[in-house]
């Protein structure tokens, strides 16, 4: 944290130039730039997608700041974009200083979610550029008196073509001053085969800093004044307050005080240990709830989900499956899993009389004014949020509800607070991922295609963002004594329900559930890794069944060349054999270790990134353990912005995947979640870890980016328990794939 | 609202009662500190809190993540779980005391080179739990690296890029620790 005058790259219309406070943001190769901005903003509300000064910056200086609302969650979209607005703009990316998710400063461009930061935020930004691009020649062009035809921009600079002599900087051209000009689409984007800066690895922006201690995370903020609040938790959300003694807590040192609103119970001291301390002394007796749904988890999904929804119909599965000789059945079962962001959610406020300003790691800055607007009973427009990047966050974490928290706390004392969630605090209260539940049946006519297929599944909701009900935050659930459900968002659970085979007889339905006691939202890829978990695993019995090679089974039933394409790409890759891939594994283990390969193809969200996976595994089976030696990755998610950036988040897919499929699982006891730590919660470790990850990125310069930030995480669980049932003959049909379970599958496949 | 069952069922904290403040002179990156704090205060939040040492971070506060990782008179040690008081008189070196983005640690400058982070929250344990490594065995094999790093974890999934960086700064002869220790 610093203070700085405001400097001529500022947007000097919306501020104060009064001492404003920044937080300290990002290091820039060439020293510090415009930063964001503090609480002495005039704008109240976010700046409109229409105008281009909204987007954009340039300063007398020549440096080029832009205000973007997507935000950098450690997927390195900072840098992508920046490569964006570089390319189209024609300054190097270095020059460009950005200021993200501030709902006072930034347009509101929808949440960061989707790995839609490039496909959808990169677009918006890339005709932002290009728009002061033409607006920069066209002034260039007054200027020089030269037609805009005859100008050409090298890094930042108008010349004559020609005639170097005649030239102006972009600082020349507006710095300082607004473009005054809207946004109309108009302008013209560079062709891909003219991209100097797109399309290359370029080093992201904040890594220097992140590896030497100088990157600020929202853990980092520390405000004048500011103290300390920790929230005394009951086992739920709902249970009952019975007593509390606040006694036991008053005359610790440095206990400021003791906050109790409803079950919301927090207290607020000078210094952190101080704070950790009293909200374990603080005496309170609650009376908990049992928490019955997770005796028998999936009966109790099939007895709650009281509707149904056709994702997707063609021709006539169930006649088609009555009348098949040998249908094949199988059940797949996913359990609730955690983001388990290594650093816990954290969030600075500074709630003082009518104004509040909340830094965040929120995915939405601009979602997440109204939620405290709410909790704090004040008016939108007083409360600014202003993202901080935080841990890594794969998602709906509990950065939104640890702002709650820290707001309520302020509120109270008039004083800037951080809160810092415990690990305790986060595995227990962060939206879960939701379990899933699935039903397959299918079978293989005599064609040795799939001549019917079927899918049913049970899930909560996969997205449940904060509203303007408070009580979608868990401050406001304690409060109120009871939680909400927030924005529902149906189609979470069903990405990839419906697979891009094509399939004569095909049902696929989904059974949400819309009301269960464990709180979910929305993890990594939604539904799409359980969904193709089911559906690439259930792919490969069919053609198992069928004595088909799982690869040559599903390029039966595909046409789309981009499919076509990275199926092969990893074939060829992997050195794939073709195989009758019936279970036929009377083999002696070599050490004790039987090997297997498996295949998973997936295109994300059914219109997306196309991703192939082979998957090489060792399986014990005295032990049961399960070893990912190798994995192979053809991946197509149409212009590639930053390749290495690209292979960066692939890499970081697939061994989350692996995680996931091995060994994460919520557990919980009658009332509350217990895998409230490392060992309750296992992730994977350096030792588990594959031998290689080698991927085959398949660039298509003429066709739109799409996301990568999920994508690939999708078909790794269903390649993984197609390897374990090519080395032992053995089909897991529920994650995690524990010793336990494997041994398990192990003996019923011998029955 | 959602389905809830009904049966009551009583839960109660539990206390502990604080020791009172005393000065602590503890030695960070090379220069002398007086801290005012319970003896019993966890090291990282005096780095955090008093020094403004942002490198190590907190993870767990319980020992598992390896987040808040710092050197004691070279050790690797999770700061989260020591005491302030026991490190009264010991070297202890942050992140910071490596390098600096303008002058990175060999080890520093290897994570930058492989582009070896995601969201970076892990990285400050990586490479001080990496560079005592290197201090110790300057040509690790492989499995010394994931051998070493076990304890540490990452859930952007960066475990291959940081295998790499660490082989990388080996390579080119990294060995002796970090910044002010050498």
């Amino acid at each position: 944290m610093s203070t700085s005058p405001t400097s001529t790259r500022s947007r000097r219309e919306f501020l104060a130039d009064a001492g404003i406070l920044i937080v300290g943001f990002t290091l820039f190769p060439r020293g510090a730039r415009a930063e964001s901005l503090g609480q002495a903003v005039g704008q109240l509300t976010a700046p409109s997608a229409d105008a281009l000064d909204s987007w954009l910056v340039i300063g007398r200086d020549d440096a080029v700041t832009v205000y973007a609302g997507k935000v950098e969650l450690g997927t390195g979209v900072s840098t992508a974009l920046r490569q964006v607005v570089a390319e189209e703009l024609d300054v190097a990316p270095s020059r460009i200083a950005w200021v993200q998710g501030d709902s006072r400063l930034t347009v509101d461009q929808g949440r960061t979610v989707g790995s839609g930061s490039v496909k959808r935020g990169g677009a918006q930004l890339r005709r932002a550029a290009a728009e002061a691009r033409q607006a920069l020649l066209e002034m260039a062009s007054a200027k020089l008196n030269a037609p805009v035809a005859e100008l050409e921009i090298n890094d930042g600079v108008v010349s004559v073509t020609g005639d170097a002599s005649r030239r102006l900087t972009f600082g020349a051209l507006v710095g300082g001053g607004r473009f005054e000009r809207s946004i109309s689409g108009r302008a013209p984007l560079k062709a891909p085969s003219a991209y100097k800066t797109v399309g290359h690895p370029v080093p992201r922006v904040e890594i220097p800093a992140k590896v030497t201690g100088k990157h600020t995370y929202v853990h980092d903020v520390r405000l004048p004044g500011m103290v300390h609040g920790r929230v005394v938790r009951p086992p739920r959300a709902d249970a009952t307050l019975q007593s509390i003694d606040e006694s036991s807590v008053a005359k610790l040192p440095g206990v400021i005080r003791v906050v109790r609103k409803g079950t919301f119970i927090g207290v607020v001291a000078e210094r952190e240990e101080q704070a950790v301390r009293a909200a374990k002394a603080l005496n309170a007796k609650w009376g908990a709830l049992l928490l019955r749904a997770t005796a028998d988890l999936y009966a109790r999904f099939k007895s709650l989900a009281t509707t149904e929804r056709v994702v997707g119909e063609n021709g006539d599965a169930a006649s088609a499956l009555r009348s098949a000789p040998r249908p094949i059945r199988a059940t797949y079962r996913w359990p609730f899993q955690l983001h388990a962001s290594i650093g816990p959610s954290c969030a600075v406020a500074d709630v003082r009389g009518n104004v509040a300003t909340v830094y965040s790691s929120t995915q939405g800055a601009h979602q997440l004014v109204a939620p405290i607007a709410a909790l704090l009973g004040m008016p939108s427009d007083s409360v600014r949020v202003v993202f901080t990047e935080g841990s890594g966050c794969y998602g709906h974490n509990g950065a939104d509800d640890v702002a709650g928290d820290a707001a309520l706390l302020s509120q109270a004392v008039g004083r800037p607070v951080r809160v810092q969630w415990s690990r305790e605090d986060e595995n227990a209260w962060e939206p879960e991922g939701p379990a899933m539940l699935f039903e397959m049946a299918g079978a293989v006519g005599a064609d040795g295609k799939i001549s019917a297929w079927t899918y049913d599944a049970w899930t909560p909701t996969h997205g449940a963002r904060p509203t303007r009900d408070p009580t979608t935050l868990v401050a406001g659930a304690l409060v109120a004594g009871f939680v909400s459900v927030g924005e529902f968002f149906s189609g979470g659970g069903e990405r990839n329900a419906r697979t891009t085979y094509v399939l004569p007889n095909e049902r696929v339905t989904s059974h949400p559930v819309s009301s269960f006691p464990i709180r979910t939202s929305s993890l990594r890829g939604l539904g799409s890794p359980q969904n193709s978990f089911a559906n690439e695993s259930f792919m490969d019995e069919l053609a198992a069944a069928a004595g088909v090679d799982p690869i040559q089974m599903r390029r039966r039933h595909l046409s789309d060349a981009r499919a076509l394409a990275v199926i092969d790409a990893v074939a060829t890759r992997a050195g794939w054999t073709p195989r009758a891939s019936a279970p036929d594994r009377a083999g002696e283990a070599s050490n004790g270790v039987r090997k297997g390969r498996g295949f998973a193809y997936v295109q994300y969200d059914r219109t997306e990134a196309y991703v192939a996976a082979v998957v090489d595994v060792d399986v014990r089976p005295d032990t049961g353990t399960v070893r990912v030696r190798r994995v192979r990755v053809a991946h197509d998610c149409g212009l590639i912005v930053n390749p290495d950036g690209l292979r960066n988040q692939i890499e970081g897919n697939v061994v989350q995947a692996i995680s996931r499929t091995l060994k994460e699982a919520v557990r919980f006891d009658s009332t509350r979640v217990t895998s409230v730590d490392w060992n309750g919660y296992p992730i994977l470790r350096f030792s588990e870890i594959p031998d290689a990850i080698d991927i085959d990125l398949i660039d298509q310069p003429d066709q739109p980016s799409v996301g990568a930030g999920e994508a690939a995480t999708s078909p790794i669980p269903a390649a993984i328990a197609n390897a374990i049932f090519d080395a032992t003959g053995a089909r897991v049909r529920q994650v995690p794939f524990t010793p336990d379970r494997v041994r398990e599958a192990l003996r019923a496949s011998k029955v | 609202m959602t389905a809830f069952g009904h049966d009551h069922i009583s839960v109660e904290t539990t206390a502990t009662m604080p020791q009172p403040r005393t000065a602590v002179r503890i030695r960070v990156n090379g220069v002398d500190h007086d801290v005012s704090a319970e003896p019993d205060t966890p090291l990282l939040y005096v780095l955090r809190n008093e020094l403004s040492l942002n490198g190590p971070k907190f993870g767990c506060g319980l020992g598992q993540c390896g987040a808040c990782t710092v050197h004691v008179d070279g050790t690797p040690r999770r700061s989260c779980v020591t005491a302030v008081s026991a490190v009264a008189g010991k070297d202890v070196v942050t992140l910071e005391g490596l390098g600096a983005p303008d002058r990175p640690h060999p080890l520093q400058q290897a994570f930058i080179d492989e582009q070896a982070a995601q969201c970076g929250y892990c990285i400050n344990g990586m490479i001080m739990r990496a560079a005592a490594l290197l201090a110790r065995t300057a040509r690790p094999s492989r499995d010394d690296i994931l051998s070493a790093m076990d304890a540490n974890l990452c859930r952007c999934g960066t475990h291959m890029r940081i295998v790499r960086a660490i082989e990388r700064a080996a390579a080119a002869g990294a060995a002796g620790p970090a910044g002010r220790e050498r």
